[in-house]
Order: C-alpha cells, then sequence, then structure tokens
C-alpha cells in the first residue's frame, strides 16, 4: 500500500515540481541543438560563428559583462588559442564609456585595449529611438523559460530543455514586420516576446548582416541558431566540465550501488534465511 | 542509556579503560552504532541517512561557497556567476548546494509522509516527533533565506512577499517587518543578515538532529508493524532486531548509493530544471516579475497562503468577529503556521490505539488522500491564481486542516482495525518463512 502511494506521489512530485507561468502569446520554436541531453557537446564552430555575429551586430547594444574575455580559450566551448584570445581582445570597441570606469585610461581619458584578464564591457546603451534599455545578455539564454506545461506540469521542460537557447533564437526569427507607436516609442511585433510587442527592432538581426568566415551562409536562421549557442555557452562557459563530471559520479554511484546491493543481499541472506544464487 | 537491552561497550586494553573512565566516547559510538534496531524495517527506513547525509553535503558545500561569496547588494548577483566561471569545481558545487536542497525537501517530505503512515509519531515518540517539525520549520527558513542569497529576481521579491507577511500581524507587524529587514524595504541589509543567519542555522539543525536521533535511540525505532520490540529477555530482543551495524548501515548506503546517482545525474545533466529562470535576472526593485513563485518544495504551503482570501466565509467570519483585526492576510498567514502545527500535533489528535496505518483499513485511504491533496496543493501553488485555481487550492487546503482536526481524532472511534502480528519477529517470519528460524 505504501509502495504504490509513495510512487504515484512521487511521480506526481517530479511531474509538478517546474513551476510554471504562462507566457501570454509567446511561442518558442524547438531547436535541436548540438549542447543538448547529457552528451551533447558545443559546436566549436557554430560558437565561433555565433561570437562573430555577437561581436559585429548584439554588441552595439548588448553587453555581455559577465563573461571574462579569457573564457573563449577555454576547452570545452570556443577552443581559441591564446593569441586569438588577445588579438579578439585588443578589438573590442568600448561602447558605453560612462558605465565602464574600470577599462578608461584616466591619463587619456580614452578606453585602454581589453587583455583576457579583462571581462567584456558592460554596454547599457539605450536602442536608438527608444526609451529600453538593451539588456545584458550573459546569463539571458538561463533567464529565460522556452517551454513549459502542459498544464503546469513541467514535463515538457523535461524533454525539451528549459529552452533558453531556443526562446533567444525564436526572438530573432519571430518579427511580423509590424510596428506600432506607444507613447512615442517604436515598438516591433514578435511572436516570440511575451505581450507580442518589443523594442529591439526588426532590423536588428538580418541576413547576410555578417560575412562568416568559415563559409557558412549567412542566413537569418543560421545567424540567429549561432547567436542563440553561443549565448548558452557564454551563460555556462563550463557546461562541459559540468556534463563530465555528472557523468563520472552517475558511473561511479551506478557501480557502488551495484557493489553496495550486493553486499546488502549477502549480508541479509543469513537473517532472511535465502539462499545465495 | 535507557532503551532495549543489549550487549554495551566493554573496555578492554589499559588505554581503553583509561580513556572509559574519563570520557566514554568509544562507548557513546558503539553503542548508537550497536543498537538493536527491528529487523522489519522497509525502504521507507532509510530517509534518515539520507537527509542526514544532504545535511552534511549542504553544510560542506556551502562552507566553500562563502568563502567566495559577496553579501552586498551590488556584488552578489555576479559574486555567484564568479563561482560558476572562475572558481576550481565551484559550477558543480554551486549546483550540488542548489539542488541539494531540492534532495533534502524531497527526503523530508518521504520521511514525514512515513511517519505519517506508520504512526511513528505516537506514543512514546513524541519528542521525536515535534523535534522533527522544529527541524523541518528551521529548514525552511534556512532555504528561503539561502534563496535569497544570489539576489535574483525571484531571491528578491521572494523576501518581499514572505516578510511582508510579518506586516499582517496587528499592531506591531510594520516595525516588526522593518526590524527584520533592517530597513524600509529588502536592502543590502537584509541580505546581511540572511547570509549571517543562513549560515548559523544549518548548525543549530544539526544540534536538533543529534536530539532528534538520541531521542528515537531512547524509544527505539518504529517499524511498518507499530509493534513494540519485546524487551522482556535478550533473546526475545535478538529475535525482533538485528544490530544497526552492520545490516542497516549497508542498506541504507545501497539506498543513499542508488539516490544519489539519480541526484548527481540531475546536478549533471539538467541542473537548472527545478529553478527559476527569472533568478538569473539580477534583483531588480523597480520591476516586479510576471510571478512571484517560491521553489517547488515551499509550494504547499504557499498554496495553502493564497488560498484564504476575503471570499471565503471562514475569513469574512473571523474578521467580523475580531472586529476586523484577523484580515484576509493574516488569516492566511496563520492558516500557513497552523497547517504545520496540525503536523506537530498529529501525537495528541489522533485518537486510535493501532500505531501502523497498515492494520488501519480506514485510515489508508483518508492518508492516501492526504498524500494526493499534498501533490494538488503543490500544483495549485505553482499556478497563476485564478477562480480554478483559487476553488482546487481551497478544497485542498480544508482537506488538508480536516485530515488532522477532524479526521484523525474520529477514527480512533468509527475504525475496526485489523489484527496486527503479536512481534516483529512474527510478522518477519510470514514474509520470509520458516526458513529465517
Amino acid at each position: 500500500m505504501f509502495r504504490k502511494i509513495a510512487i504515484s506521489a512521487l511521480s506526481a512530485l517530479v511531474l509538478t515540481s517546474g513551476a510554471v507561468r504562462a507566457e501570454e502569446g509567446a511561442e518558442t520554436k524547438d531547436v535541436a541543438f548540438s549542447f543538448e541531453g547529457p552528451f551533447g557537446t558545443f559546436d566549436e564552430h557554430q560558437l565561433q560563428r555565433g561570437l562573430q555575429v555577437y561581436t559585429e551586430v548584439c554588441s552595439a547594444c548588448h553587453g555581455l559583462k559577465l563573461l571574462r574575455i579569457g573564457s573563449l580559450g577555454e576547452p570545452g566551448g570556443l577552443n581559441l588559442t591564446d593569441d586569438m584570445v588577445k588579438e579578439y581582445a585588443k578589438g573590442i570597441s568600448v561602447v558605453d564609456t560612462l558605465n565602464n570606469p574600470g577599462l578608461i585610461d584616466p591619463a587619456t581619458g580614452q578606453p585602454r585595449p581589453l587583455t583576457p584578464a579583462d571581462h567584456f564591457p558592460v554596454n547599457d546603451s539605450y536602442f536608438q529611438g527608444t526609451g529600453a534599455h538593451a539588456p545584458d545578455l550573459s546569463v539571458m539564454a538561463k533567464a529565460r523559460k522556452g517551454f513549459s506545461g502542459p498544464y503546469g506540469l513541467g514535463t515538457n521542460q523535461l524533454f525539451k530543455g528549459m529552452g533558453g537557447p531556443e526562446h533567444i533564437y525564436s526572438i530573432l526569427t519571430s518579427f511580423t514586420g509590424e510596428t506600432k507607436e506607444q507613447a512615442g516609442v517604436t515598438l516591433y511585433e514578435n511572436k516570440a516576446f511575451p505581450g507580442g510587442w518589443m523594442a529591439m527592432p526588426n532590423t536588428a538581426l538580418a541576413a547576410g548582416q555578417v560575412t562568416y568566415a568559415d563559409g557558412t551562409e549567412a542566413s537569418l536562421d543560421q545567424e540567429s541558431k549561432d547567436v542563440a549557442a553561443f549565448l548558452m555557452w557564454a551563460a555556462e562557459p563550463r557546461m562541459m566540465t559540468r556534463k563530465e563530471s555528472g557523468l563520472k559520479a552517475v558511473i561511479i554511484l551506478g557501480l557502488l550501488s551495484v557493489l553496495l546491493y550486493l553486499t546488502n543481499k549477502r549480508l541479509w541472506s543469513k537473517v532472511k534465511g535465502k539462499k545465495l544464487a | 542509556m535507557a532503551g532495549i537491552p543489549h550487549d554495551h561497550y566493554e573496555p578492554k586494553s589499559g588505554f581503553e579503560k583509561w580513556l572509559h573512565s574519563r570520557l566514554p566516547v568509544v562507548s557513546l559510538v558503539y553503542d548508537t552504532l550497536m543498537i538493536p534496531t527491528p529487523k522489519n524495517l522497509n525502504w521507507m527506513w532509510i530517509w534518515g541517512i539520507v537527509l542526514t547525509f544532504c545535511l552534511v553535503l549542504q553544510i560542506v558545500t556551502g562552507i566553500i561557497l562563502a568563502m567566495h561569496y559577496t553579501p552586498n547588494v551590488d556584488l552578489a548577483f555576479a559574486s555567484v556567476e564568479h563561482i560558476m566561471r572562475d572558481v576550481n569545481g565551484g559550477v558543480m558545487i554551486r549546483y550540488l548546494h542548489a539542488n541539494g536542497a531540492s534532495l533534502f525537501f524531497f527526503s523530508v517530505y518521504c520521511h514525514i509522509f512515513r511517519g505519517l503512515y506508520y504512526g511513528s509519531y505516537k506514543a512514546p515518540r513524541e519528542v521525536t516527533w515535534v523535534i522533527g517539525m522544529v527541524i523541518y520549520f528551521l529548514m525552511i527558513a534556512t532555504a528561503f533565506m539561502g534563496y535569497v542569497l544570489p539576489w535574483g529576481q525571484m531571491s528578491f521579491w521572494g523576501a518581499t512577499v514572505i516578510t511582508g507577511l510579518f506586516s499582517a500581524i496587528p499592531g506591531v507587524g510594520t516595525s516588526l517587518q522593518e526590524w527584520l529587514l533592517g530597513g524600509f524595504a529588502v536592502g543590502n541589509a537584509t541580505l546581511n543578515r540572511f547570509f549571517s543567519l543562513h549560515y548559523l542555522l544549518p548548525f543549530v539543525i544539526a544540534g536538533l538532529v543529534g536530539l532528534h536521533i538520541w531521542a528515537f535511540h531512547t524509544t527505539g525505532n518504529n517499524n511498518p508493524t507499530g509493534v513494540e520490540v519485546r524487551r522482556g529477555s535478550k533473546a526475545e530482543v535478538e529475535a525482533d532486531t538485528v544490530p544497526f551495524w552492520p545490516y542497516y548501515v549497508v542498506k541504507d548506503l545501497f539506498a543513499l548509493a542508488v539516490i544519489l546517482t539519480i541526484f548527481f545525474a540531475i546536478v549533471g545533466f539538467m541542473p537548472n530544471y527545478l529553478g527559476d529562470p527569472d533568478n538569473y535576472i539580477q534583483a531588480n526593485p523597480l520591476q516586479t516579475p510576471a510571478a512571484i513563485v517560491p521553489e517547488w518544495y515551499l509550494l504547499p504551503f504557499y498554496a495553502i497562503l493564497r488560498s484564504f482570501d476575503n471570499t471565503v466565509w471562514a475569513v469574512q467570519f473571523a474578521h467580523w468577529i475580531t472586529f476586523g483585526i484577523v484580515d484576509s492576510k493574516l488569516f492566511g498567514v496563520l492558516a500557513m503556521g497552523a497547517a504545520i502545527l496540525c503536523m506537530a500535533l498529529a501525537p495528541w489528535l489522533d485518537t486510535s490505539s493501532v500505531r501502523s496505518g497498515r492494520y488501519r483499513p480506514m485510515f489508508k485511504a483518508w492518508f492516501a488522500l492526504l498524500v494526493i491533496d499534498f501533490v494538488i496543493l503543490m500544483w495549485c501553488g505553482s499556478q497563476h491564481p485564478s477562480t480554478f485555481t483559487g476553488w482546487v487550492g481551497l478544497i485542498a487546503a480544508t482537506y488538508w486542516f480536516a485530515y488532522f482536526l477532524v479526521i484523525l481524532p474520529l477514527l480512533g472511534v468509527l475504525e475496526k482495525p485489523t489484527l496486527a502480528p503479536a512481534s516483529i519477529e512474527e510478522d518477519f517470519k510470514s514474509h520470509y518463512g520458516k526458513a529465517a528460524e
């Protein structure tokens, strides 16, 4: 009896665990990213393309302040060489000089060249022509829930993932082209955005806006996937370390479970009077 | 120590005798490990070890996190990310700690419902039960304050909502709330004191766990039959029990290894599944999140808190009879507190002379309903408030109280229990046959 109750209660607990929120009208498209699942890994070429999209397009308005530039060279991610990281750091332009006092050379009052030890600059500037802040993207891929439900049970996330990077991809590919004026601000209709209207212009990212060094065609779909994958990496540069540690622990504990099961069986066989197989 | 008669530690060598006459610590460890334990304990008796492990895990990972964490409203959020990005092993330590809270509560709920089904709260184990309830209450406080520390949106707004409950107390409420917060709103002072208390309370819990174990080592473990170990002679004790070491140590370690395998799979492969994505947005006092939802383990009591609004006649009646002192907010707070208090009072509310639910046919059904009720409350707590969830929540909350305040007292009178075995030995043999002799 207790076992039955316990099992049904436990499964129900697991099902209800994801606290659920109804996102009005927000539609997230499912993307099969390479880093999904226990064995999924980042595609370093995709991350490098994503970095290019971020650098050439997104960074004009969005910061990445929690990401250390040197992380670009860490294994399990973009795998850039030390020289490439140094070169990249030098090339970063500080858009928002007001909010990066640490990056300003006091002698000249101009931004100093960045090094791999620095973090990406803070960018707290406004969208042009709007009053809206462009949010920092450091942990954006973990700060959005793309999938939820059904009925508040949280099983969708169990199979599709939380949907953070999918949400970013969907935002970039779900503009309808409609605009409206509200309190002097232009809003752009976006099927993936909660509420349906967002301040980010529908021209923020367009096909062909970057030219990929590896020859990949820069369609809007491709650019969006690449930058979404890059932002997932930026939100958790050590995801591969985490999965590796998890896998090792699961294997070791699994083996330990088997050994302890056999020990336990043998130990209790005398008490229970059972013969060992 | 009092309790079930068994062999005690005898110091043999000169040094052992020397130490034993000055500090009988070896004797304490020996008697604790060798305590006679009913030999028919089932798999629901493993949660104690899992919970002890959780406490140690949380304290160890927590101490390491505290070495790198900065309790300041401007730096806390970034310092947590610093742990995840720059500290050696930080990503695992932080996720172990965050998900460790979930394992802790999952286990404690299994442990509590085990006790409720098998009547572990009944005489002579009331003290064990009440200490356990105090531990559970402190766990809630600790988890709540720990959740504030990363200083995400849900940290900040969760803290705002929960500390706001204190303002419902008539007269002194607002002053009390300001005293708790260290200001008019959740801010740096709040974050610092929550950090300090979040570090302190686990050690209080550890002390209470010691008392909890001491108490049930004095009364002896309950067991699935609810029949006490016979204490007439050493032979009777040996027929009913096995020593804790090695039998239950190995069994519990096996169970722990299986649970940890699942736990590490969650930590390694989906560490954010149980968390709210909003907590990866830094706290912003100017922007309220679309929904303020506590972590899953607090949802059932959160649902009880929310269920009692102005439309409930009991709330209106309380408002009228107290000349407006008890409004719906205070009523909700009182209901939430009472829901936990009811559990703590179960030893005196349950009038049945039979301990284990196994031999109580009517009780079984009501208990099953209570477990389902708990899950429904959890679901209600996670939902956006609507008319439908409001009704479901109210019915579920009412059943929670009805179970403890009406059903448990009445069942003792109305129910006709089935026959429990005369001894643990008899129960054990019925499972494992004559071979056990």
